[in-house]
């Protein structure tokens, strides 16, 4: 059974406020459902509201492709792939019902599964964009290969809406599974990694892998076999799966710490030396949620020495929320930041300051 | 057609005194090894498209990336384009030189720098091969999954300027899903490192946006690979179809069942003959087309899928279906695939390969659509097809000393990439789009799309010194190109209604 939403192309009203925008030089701090505003620094501009713009556009199971308009409820777009079989392997946070398709892109969040299924970006197969010169132009496309060009449409994965409004992305889907076990395990965080190196070395169908609170919690998906065998292997308690929609939501009891949540991206066998607060480990190693109170400095610091870099995702007066570019790359940012968006319409600062 | 650098159409090129400048760059880098005598020039004239050869004004063959940059910063400030070139087995003229330019070639950045088994990643230079990763890495029980055909030549440089393919892709990716880090060198001679070892970076994905650009943005010198743990047990299946569409269709329900191959390939039957003449791998000859439907991962799970996917295959239609019995039998069905294009090299004087992607629901379509084209054309078209992820390779079989045949071949192949635009598809989805299919851009890019990828360059190279003429079209040049020019708007092609 194919659900029915709501559908409706509203494109020409956002072209036409981008061209507005652009002729009275207005800066727009573009917003699908605002369920990631927090992130990114604060943007002062016109808002552009993507949410009318809504819709799949296009899906077709046996070619493992879903093309939806940038306001479609990611909701919305789950359950359609869930009837089908299907699901986004990346699983991008939510942060609430309001969640869009297109700001899932933008802000580039990718959950879980994240180091076995690939990033947001990497499900991006094309894209539709209003430009700043006012345009709306087609990238990429709906095939699962294709060199043309520059690949703009994985660039605009994870640019906040700097770079161009995102008004339909085209994304590769997966089937679902066939089998999926949790398990958890009470192990402290050296055994938890050491552990997970072993089992990654005997290629073991791990597909998330979060250890918090003295407990490592895994999650197995494959054929039923090598799922019943891993299951074996690893013992342990049987786990809710219920448990990872908490984790990349930030449900758990570990995000009510009210002191700061900053991620660290590091590579994930950089070893465990004692972070300034309270620990939770996922992605097996890759991705470390801390709370904390200790100044941004020291912080990013232990990140950048991990060759790794931290996010701020409580907004703080005391700190940029994204981790400093090196130099040569920032000056790079902005030459490309000067070429698509002259004149600095789109969601101007959100990243950085100057771009 | 020529593919030759057109200044009337690509733009003007500086131009210099040719021993003036070796004389210059002799004495700022003694010890860089530079090739500029027409005898030696010779080995550099072309890449994998080797139809088509430029001698390039002078040949770079540095050693160490001080070398690399302190070239940069002299061609910016002398206004001297600048080709890379990898191992030269690209398809698409990729690496094709400029007799103003100078071919500055990396396979001499051949050294593994490091494995790093605990962190499943390899740090190499950028003219290592493909394949001496995946060797490298063998002994920890990893490899490195991108797979294109001439991975045993091809360098990990190229493959990310190309962001090369493989039969692999549906399962395990392309190439900008299976690195992490890259360092390169902009045309000032900036060094950059775009990813990192983290899973991800701060600020835009340039690392994305370098890969497949073609040596347009920057030079590759360091590349960090991610490395997977070898599948426990690989079960290849082949079955014999008396109906292409009938193949397409198995392909559609295996997708459609929940089934992910690591690789799915189909031929048609002028490439099965061709194949089987050449490989004796056992493949029937009276069969339309072929599936081989590889299974990869945990041992029970393969059988799982075999048995699912056999079922699948006799429901689609399949009038024999053969599961290899052992790795020798598994390496005999692979060997008649990867050996088919110098297996239609046998048939033919030339072939000519196209690298089109269609959406799969449009492969009946599209294959119709090659078959008479072919027969309008008077030139047979043998079919290769990554059929998982809509990738064809139809190869156009002609004969370059016969007057004429080159150009209805060139002719053909555009019209089949136009087909390919047509139906929602790609002109190029491996090869990249280089000199070869600089015309098509034309095809599936409108005049605004191009102008912002030549935004995108201007970022990071306004002088267009890096690669000049490849990848993206002049606006001049669709200009001249009109003719057929499609805009997505415009649709549906013209000629569509034909097929």
């Amino acid at each position: 059974m194919r659900r029915e939403f709501d559908s409706m192309d509203d494109s020409e009203r956002l072209v036409a406020q981008v061209q507005r925008s652009l002729a009275s030089r207005t800066p727009l701090r573009i917003r699908g459902g605002d369920s990631k505003a927090f992130l990114g620094r604060a943007v002062d501009g016109e808002e552009l509201d993507t949410r009318g713009h809504r819709g799949i556009v296009s899906y077709d199971p046996t070619e493992l492709v879903v093309t939806a308009r940038a306001g479609t409820p990611v909701a919305e777009l789950s359950a359609l792939l869930d009837d089908a079989g299907q699901m986004l392997p990346c699983e991008p946070p939510a942060f609430g019902t309001a969640a869009t398709v297109g700001g899932a892109v933008a802000s580039g969040l990718s959950g879980p599964r994240r180091p076995w299924s690939g990033s947001v970006r990497d499900f991006v197969l094309g894209c539709r964009v209003i430009t700043g010169q006012g345009k709306h132009l087609r990238f990429g496309g709906e095939v699962m290969k294709n060199v043309a060009g520059y690949d703009m449409s994985r660039l605009l994965a994870g640019s906040f809406g700097c770079l161009g409004v995102l008004t339909e992305v085209s994304l590769k889907v997966l089937p679902k599974p066939r089998e999926r076990r949790s398990l958890s395990l009470e192990l402290n965080a050296a055994e938890a990694l050491r552990e997970l190196s072993a089992w990654r070395r005997a290629a073991l169908p791990v597909s998330g892998a979060c250890h918090v609170d003295g407990t490592l919690h895994v999650r197995l998906e494959g054929g039923t076999g090598s799922v019943a065998s891993a299951v074996d292997r690893i013992g342990g308690a049987g786990l809710d799966t219920g448990f990872w929609e908490s984790l990349r939501e930030q449900r758990l009891p570990f995000f009510d710490d009210p002191r700061a949540l900053w991620r660290l991206s590091v590579p994930n066998n950089t070893p465990l030396e004692a972070l300034p607060g309270a620990v939770l480990i996922d992605w097996a190693g890759a991705q470390r949620w801390l709370k904390s109170d200790a100044p941004a400095a020291t912080i990013r610091q232990i990140a950048q020495s991990a060759g790794g870099h931290a996010t701020c995702f409580t907004p703080l007066a005391a700190s940029e929320p994204f981790h400093p570019l090196a130099a040569p790359l920032l000056r790079f940012h902005r030459q490309l930041k000067q070429q698509l968006d002259p004149h600095g319409i789109f969601n101007p600062g959100r990243m950085y300051a100057d771009l | 057609m020529s593919f030759q650098y057109d200044e009337r159409l690509d733009g003007p090129l500086p131009t210099h005194d040719k021993a003036a400048l070796v004389a210059e760059l002799g004495a700022l880098l003694p010890d860089l090894q530079l090739l500029h005598a027409t005898e030696d020039l010779r080995p550099f004239e072309c890449d994998g498209l080797s139809a088509y050869r430029t001698t390039p004004m002078m040949v770079a063959l540095p050693e160490r990336v001080e070398q690399v940059q302190a070239l940069l910063k002299f061609a910016t400030a002398r206004n001297v384009p600048v080709v890379a070139r990898g191992a030269g087995t690209g398809l698409s003229g990729g690496a094709m030189p400029l007799e103003k330019g100078i071919l500055l070639v990396m396979a001499r950045f051949n050294r593994i720098l490091d494995i790093d088994p605990e962190a499943g990643t390899a740090r190499v230079q950028p003219g290592v091969r493909n394949l001496a990763i995946s060797q490298a890495a063998a002994p920890h029980g990893l490899y490195y999954a991108p797979d294109p055909s001439s991975q045993i030549a091809c360098s990990i440089g190229g493959n990310v300027a190309e962001n090369a393919g493989g039969v692999h892709c549906l399962k395990y990716g392309l190439t900008v899903h299976n690195i992490l880090k890259v360092e390169i060198l902009t045309i000032d001679g900036e060094r950059l490192t775009l990813g990192s070892e983290a899973l991800d970076s701060p600020g835009f994905d340039l690392l994305a946006l370098f890969t497949g650009s073609e040596g347009m943005l920057g030079i590759v010198v360091e590349v960090t690979v991610k490395l997977l743990t070898r599948p426990q047990s690989a079960k290849v299946l082949l079955a014999s179809f008396d109906d292409i569409g009938k193949a397409g269709d198995a392909v559609a329900q295996i997708i459609g069942a929940g089934v992910i191959p690591g690789g799915l390939e189909m031929m048609d039957n002028l490439s099965i003959r061709a194949a089987e003449d050449f490989i004796k791998a056992g493949y029937p000859v009276d069969a339309e087309a072929i599936l081989l439907c590889e299974l990869d991962g945990a041992e029970s799970d393969v059988r799982e899928d075999c048995d699912r996917v056999g079922a699948l295959l006799r429901t689609a239609g399949a009038t024999d279906i053969r599961i290899a019995q052992d790795e020798a039998e598994r390496q005999r069905f692979w060997a008649g695939r990867k050996n088919a294009f110098p297996a239609v090299g046998r048939i033919s004087p030339d072939y000519y390969c196209m690298d089109g992607t269609i959406p799969r629901r449009e492969l009946a379509r599209v294959l119709k659509g090659i078959a008479e084209l072919s027969a309008e054309y008077g030139l047979r078209v043998a079919n290769v097809f990554h059929a998982g992820d809509g990738n064809m390779h139809p190869l156009i079989l002609f004969d370059a000393n016969a007057p004429g045949e080159l150009d209805r071949a060139e002719a053909l192949g555009a019209r089949i990439l136009e087909l390919c635009v047509a139906v929602g598809g790609s002109i190029t989805g491996e090869h990249g789009v280089g000199r070869e299919k600089i015309n098509q851009m034309c095809a599936q890019f409108n005049s605004d799309e191009i102008t912002l990828f030549h935004a995108l360059k201007a970022a990071f190279d306004p002088a267009r010194l890096l690669n000049p003429g490849k990848n993206i079209p002049t606006l001049h040049r669709c200009a001249e190109f009109g003719s057929m020019h499609v805009h997505h708007g415009a649709l549906p092609f013209p000629e569509l209604e034909r097929f």
